[in-house]
C-alpha cells in the first residue's frame, strides 16, 4: 500500500515509502530540539502516558487499601501519600495538558493547513516545562512525598512534617507555565495562521474549544501561579498570608486556589467536547447539528467558568449571600454543556452511524458526561450539596468528569487520530474489547461511589465503617478491569506501531484538513495550503475499498 | 462500681452506626427538621435527572440501532444541520429547570442558614483527631449529648488545621477553621445514636476523628449533662480516670499493652522508659502531668513529637484521676481485683 489513494492532489509518487515527519531526520538529538508541533506531540504523548500510567498505580493502591476498613495494605500516612500523588499527577501531568497539549499540539496547525504552531520554540519550551514538573513531581515522593492532597489547602499544606510539599508545588509551578505558553501559542495560532477562506464559523470545532481553554489558561493559570508561589514562601518564611496562626487567612487561599482549580475543570473538558464535536459527525457521516450554538457554548462555557468558583466552598464560612450567587452563577453553566449534548444526539439521528472503536468512545462520552453533568445539578443546589460536600458522591461526579468524560474523549481522540500520527491502524476488535473493560470497569468503580457518597461516607477515608464495604470492594473490582482495559489497549496500540497495517490518508471519511495530507504527514503538512471547505461537509468524499480509505470524489486519485 | 461507668466505657468503644436503618434507598435516615427539606431537593433532582439521563441514553441507542451503518460508505439518510426551534427549545427547557433546582436548593439553605432565636449553644472544638464540645455549664465532653425537638446551634472552631463536622442523619456539615467560628444548627427529631465525622482531609487520622450523638427524650438530656459533668460525685477517681483515657487518649494510646500513635498505657506506671535524647525516667505522677500537659517536653523513644498539649482542657482534679487509673493498669491481675 503507497499513499497513492492520498486525497491530496500533492501526494509524493508511488514507488518508495514517502518521507514522513517520522522518518525525515533521525536520531536522539533530532526528537530532543525539534520544533515540529508533530514530533513535540508525539513526545507529550507519550510523557503523558507515562505519567497516567504512574497515576493510574496510585490509584490500583488505593483502591486496594479500601477492600477493607482500617489496613489493608499499607499504614495510613502512605495511603494519604498515594490518594495525594494519584489526584495532583492525574490533574496537573495528565488530565490538564492531556488533550491539548497532546492531541491538538498535533492536530491544530494541520486543521488550519499550516506549516507549524505560531511559536514553534516556545512549544518545545512548553514541552520542557512539563518535564521540570514532572521531574519536581519525582523529586517531591523522594523527598518524603506530600500528604496534602492535590488541594494543597491551608494549614495543613504549611504545617505537615512531610518533605515533598515545597518540590511538588514548584513542579505544579513549572506545569502552570507550560499550560500558560500552550494557550498562548494556540490563541495566536489560530487568529493569525487560519488560511483564506476559513472565517471563524468555517472552523472546526476542535479549534474553537480548543481557543476557549487557551483563553482560560492564560487568564486563570496565573493566579494559581502566584497563589502557588505564596504558600511556597509561606512554608519556607513562615510568613502570614494564609496561615491563622501567623495572620493570614486559609479562606483566601481557598478562593485563590478555586479562582484557578474551578476554571482548569473547563481546561479539562473543554478540549475533550471539541474532539467529541469532531468523532461524532464523521462517524455519522453527517454534518455537525447546530455548529454555531456549539461554538459559542465553548465560549459562554469559559466565560461562565470563571464566576463559578464559589460553589466549592459552600459550607467553609463564607457568606450567605456569596454562596447563593455561586449557587445561581453554577447553574449559568449547565446551559451551554446542555446544548452540546442535545446537538451531538441531533447529528447522530439520521446519519450513517459507524461503530468503530474513535465512535465507542464519544458514545460513552455522551453517556458518562450526562451523568457526570446531571450529578452536578445535585451539588449545585445549596441545600443538597451540604449534605453531599467532601463526601464520596464528590469523588465520584469529578471522575466521571474528568475520567468518564476528559479522558475517555482523550482516548477516544487518540484512536480517532492514532492512524494519522502512527500511519498504522490498530486492531479494531482488540480495540473494541478494550473499551468495554474500560466503560464497565469505570461504571463498576465509579457509581458504587455516588451511593457511599448519599449515605454520608467521607472522602480521604482510610478507615470506613464496615457497612460500606460491599460497595468499596465493587468499587475496587471495577478498578481492576479498568487496569485490564488499559493493558490491552496498550498492547495493541504498540502492536500497532511495529506491525499494524499502514493507514490510508483518510480512513474514517473525516473532513477537516488533517485527513487531506497523507498518513503519517510530511514535515511540513502541506506542499502548499489546501483548499478550505466546509470541515463538516462529507458528500464529495467516496469510501475506496482498495485502500480502505475514504477519496474525494471531487479530486480522484492519480 | 455505679452502673453508668461500664455503659459508658462500653458505647465508648463501638459508635453507633454511620447510616442506621430507617433511610431511603439513596439517603441515610432523617433525624433533623433538615433532612426531609435536603432529601426533598435531592430528590426532586434525582427525578428530574432520572429523566434526563434516560432520555439521553434511550435516543442516543435508538439512533444508533435506527441509522446503523451497514455498509461502509453508506450516505446517511437525512441531512438536517441546524433548527433555531429545537436549539431554543433546549436551551430555554432545561434553563427553567436550572432556576427551580436553585430556587429549592436555596430556599432549604436559607433555613439551614438561619437558626431560631432561642437556640441552646454548644461550642465544638476540632483538633486531630477528635472533637470537643463545651456545653452551656462549662462541661466539656467529646460526645454531642442533646435533647429532642429543641434547636441547638453549634460553634465551629478548630485549634490547628481545618476540619468539617458532619452529621449524615442531620444532613449539616459546616467547616471548622482555625482563627474563626462557624456556625450551624439543626433541631433533632428522632431519639437515638448517630454519628459525627469529619469531612475535611486533617492527616493520619483524619477517618478516625468521629463522635458520638445522642438524641435524648424530653427530661433525659439535663440528666445526661448533671451526671457527666461532675462524676466524681458518683464514681473513683480511677473510675474517672478510665473513662477520660477512653474518651481523650484512646485515639492514640492503647491500654492493652500494644503500641500505638503513642505508647500504651498499661504497665507503665513505676516503669522506667527510654526517652529521646534525654536520660531514661520513672514514670511517676509529675511525669504523667507534664507528658499531659507539655508533650513536647519528653518524648518516649521509638515516637514522634504529635501528641498536642491539654493545657486548659483537663482539670486537675482530671489529671489526677487519669493518674490513678494508670496506676490501676500497673497493677498485676490479683493486685487489681478488689
Amino acid at each position: 500500500m503507497t499513499t497513492i489513494d492520498a486525497t491530496s492532489p500533492f501526494a509524493p509518487p508511488a514507488g518508495d515509502p514517502p518521507v514522513n515527519y517520522l522518518t525525515a531526520t533521525r536520531g536522539l538529538r533530532s526528537w530532543l530540539f525539534t520544533i515540529d508541533h508533530k514530533r513535540i506531540a508525539v513526545m507529550y504523548l507519550v510523557s503523558i502516558l507515562t505519567a497516567f500510567l504512574l497515576g493510574g498505580i496510585f490509584a490500583l493502591l488505593v483502591r486496594t487499601e479500601l477492600w477493607t476498613p482500617g489496613r489493608t495494605i499499607v499504614d495510613a500516612d502512605r495511603y494519604n501519600q498515594f490518594f495525594t500523588l494519584h489526584g495532583a499527577i492525574m490533574i496537573f501531568l495528565v488530565l490538564i495538558p492531556g488533550t491539548p497539549a497532546a492531541l491538538g499540539n498535533f492536530v491544530l496547525p494541520i486543521m488550519l493547513g499550516a506549516k507549524d504552531l505560531a511559536f514553534p520554540r516556545l512549544n518545545l519550551l512548553s514541552y520542557y516545562l512539563w518535564v521540570a514538573g514532572a521531574v519536581l513531581a519525582v523529586v517531591a515522593i523522594a523527598l518524603g512525598s506530600v500528604d496534602t492532597g492535590w488541594t494543597f489547602y491551608v494549614p495543613y499544606s504549611t504545617t505537615t512534617s512531610m518533605g515533598g510539599v515545597v518540590p511538588i508545588l514548584t513542579g505544579v509551578l513549572m506545569l502552570g507555565f507550560s499550560s500558560i505558553f500552550t494557550g498562548l501559542n494556540f490563541i495566536v495560532t489560530i487568529h493569525k495562521l487560519r488560511p483564506p477562506g476559513m472565517g471563524w464559523f468555517r472552523m472546526p470545532l476542535l479549534l474553537w474549544s480548543l481557543y476557549a481553554t487557551a483563553i482560560m489558561q492564560i487568564l486563570a493559570t496565573p493566579v494559581l501561579a502566584i497563589t502557588l508561589l505564596l504558600l511556597i514562601v509561606e512554608r519556607l518564611l513562615q510568613l502570614g498570608i494564609f496561615q491563622p496562626g501567623l495572620g493570614g487567612d486559609p479562606l483566601l487561599y481557598q478562593h485563590f486556589f478555586w479562582f484557578y482549580s474551578h476554571p482548569a475543570v473547563y481546561i479539562m473538558i473543554l478540549p475533550a467536547m471539541g474532539v467529541i464535536s469532531e468523532i461524532v459527525p464523521v462517524f455519522s457521516r453527517k454534518h455537525i447539528f447546530g455548529y454555531d450554538f456549539i461554538a459559542m457554548s465553548s465560549i459562554a462555557i469559559a466565560m461562565f467558568s470563571f464566576f463559578v468558583w464559589g460553589h466549592h466552598m459552600f459550607v467553609s464560612g463564607q457568606s450567605t449571600l456569596v454562596a447563593t450567587i455561586f449557587s445561581l452563577l453554577t447553574y449559568s453553566v449547565s446551559i451551554p454543556s446542555a446544548v452540546k449534548v442535545f446537538n451531538w444526539l441531533a447529528t447522530l439521528r439520521g446519519g450513517s452511524i459507524s461503530l468503530r472503536t474513535p465512535m465507542l468512545y464519544a458514545l460513552a462520552f455522551i453517556c458518562l458526561f450526562g451523568l457526570g453533568g446531571l450529578t452536578g445539578l445535585f451539588l449545585g443546589a445549596l441545600a443538597a450539596n451540604v449534605h453531599l460536600h467532601g463526601t464520596y458522591f464528590i469523588v465520584a461526579h469529578f471522575h466521571y468528569v474528568m475520567m468518564g468524560s476528559a479522558l475517555v474523549a482523550m482516548l477516544g481522540g487518540i484512536h480517532y487520530w492514532w492512524p494519522k500520527i502512527t500511519g498504522r491502524l490498530y486492531s479494531e476488535r482488540w480495540g473494541q474489547l478494550a473499551f468495554v473493560f474500560v466503560f464497565i470497569g469505570f461504571n463498576l468503580t465509579f457509581f458504587p461511589q455516588f451511593l457511599m457518597g448519599t449515605h454520608g461516607m467521607p472522602r480521604r477515608y482510610y478507615n470506613y465503617p464496615p457497612e460500606f464495604q460491599l460497595l468499596n470492594q465493587m468499587s475496587t473490582v471495577g478498578s481492576y478491569l479498568l487496569a485490564v482495559g488499559f493493558v490491552i489497549m496498550a498492547v495493541y496500540l504498540l502492536h500497532s506501531v511495529f506491525a499494524g497495517r499502514p493507514a490510508p490518508a483518510n480512513p474514517w471519511g473525516g473532513a477537516t484538513l488533517e485527513w487531506r495530507c497523507a498518513s503519517p504527514p510530511p514535515t511540513h503538512n502541506f506542499d502548499s495550503p489546501p483548499p478550505v471547505g466546509d470541515p463538516y461537509d462529507y458528500r464529495d468524499l467516496v469510501y475506496n475499498p482498495r485502500s480502505a480509505g475514504y477519496v474525494s470524489a471531487a479530486r480522484p486519485a492519480p | 462500681m455505679n452502673a453508668l461507668l461500664p455503659n459508658l466505657l462500653a458505647q465508648a468503644t463501638s459508635l453507633p452506626s454511620i447510616a442506621p436503618e430507617g433511610g431511603s434507598a439513596w439517603m441515610p435516615p432523617q433525624a433533623s427538621g433538615h433532612a426531609a427539606e435536603v432529601d426533598a431537593v435531592f430528590y426532586f433532582i434525582y427525578w428530574v435527572s432520572v429523566f434526563f439521563f434516560v432520555l439521553i441514553v434511550a435516543l442516543m441507542v435508538y439512533f444508533v440501532l435506527r441509522y446503523r451503518r451497514r455498509v461502509e460508505g453508506e450516505l446517511p439518510r437525512l441531512h438536517s444541520s441546524h433548527s433555531l426551534a429545537l436549539e431554543v427549545t433546549w436551551t430555554i427547557i432545561p434553563l427553567i429547570l436550572v432556576i427551580v433546582m436553585f430556587y429549592v436548593g436555596f430556599r432549604g439553605f436559607m433555613d439551614l442558614a438561619n437558626p431560631p432565636g432561642q437556640a441552646m449553644d454548644i461550642y465544638v472544638t476540632g483538633q486531630k483527631w477528635l472533637w470537643t464540645f463545651k456545653y452551656p455549664n462549662g462541661h466539656d465532653d467529646t460526645e454531642l449529648h442533646v435533647p429532642i425537638d429543641t434547636p441547638v446551634r453549634l460553634i465551629l472552631a478548630s485549634n490547628d488545621v481545618i476540619h468539617s463536622f458532619y452529621i449524615p442523619a442531620f444532613r449539616i456539615k459546616k467547616d471548622a477553621v482555625p482563627g474563626r467560628y462557624n456556625k450551624m444548627w439543626f433541631r433533632p427529631t428522632r431519639t437515638g445514636e448517630y454519628l459525627a465525622l469529619c469531612s475535611e482531609f486533617c492527616g493520619t487520622q483524619h477517618s478516625d476523628m468521629r463522635a458520638r450523638v445522642v438524641v435524648h427524650e424530653p427530661g433525659l438530656y439535663e440528666k445526661w449533662l448533671t451526671d457527666v459533668s461532675d462524676p466524681f460525685k458518683t464514681h473513683t477517681p480511677a473510675e474517672v480516670g478510665a473513662l477520660l483515657v477512653s474518651r481523650r487518649c484512646s485515639g492514640c494510646h492503647t491500654v492493652d499493652g500494644r503500641a500505638h500513635v503513642g505508647p500504651t498505657f498499661r504497665g507503665i506506671f513505676g516503669h522506667e522508659v527510654g526517652i529521646k535524647g534525654q536520660p531514661s525516667v520513672i514514670v511517676d505522677e509529675n511525669y504523667i502531668r507534664e507528658s499531659i500537659l507539655t508533650p513536647s517536653a519528653k518524648i518516649v523513644a521509638g515516637f514522634e513529637n504529635v501528641m498536642p498539649t491539654f493545657k486548659g482542657q483537663l482539670k486537675d482534679q482530671e489529671i489526677t484521676a487519669i493518674i490513678e487509673y494508670l496506676k490501676t493498669l500497673s497493677k498485676s491481675p490479683e493486685e487489681r481485683s478488689p
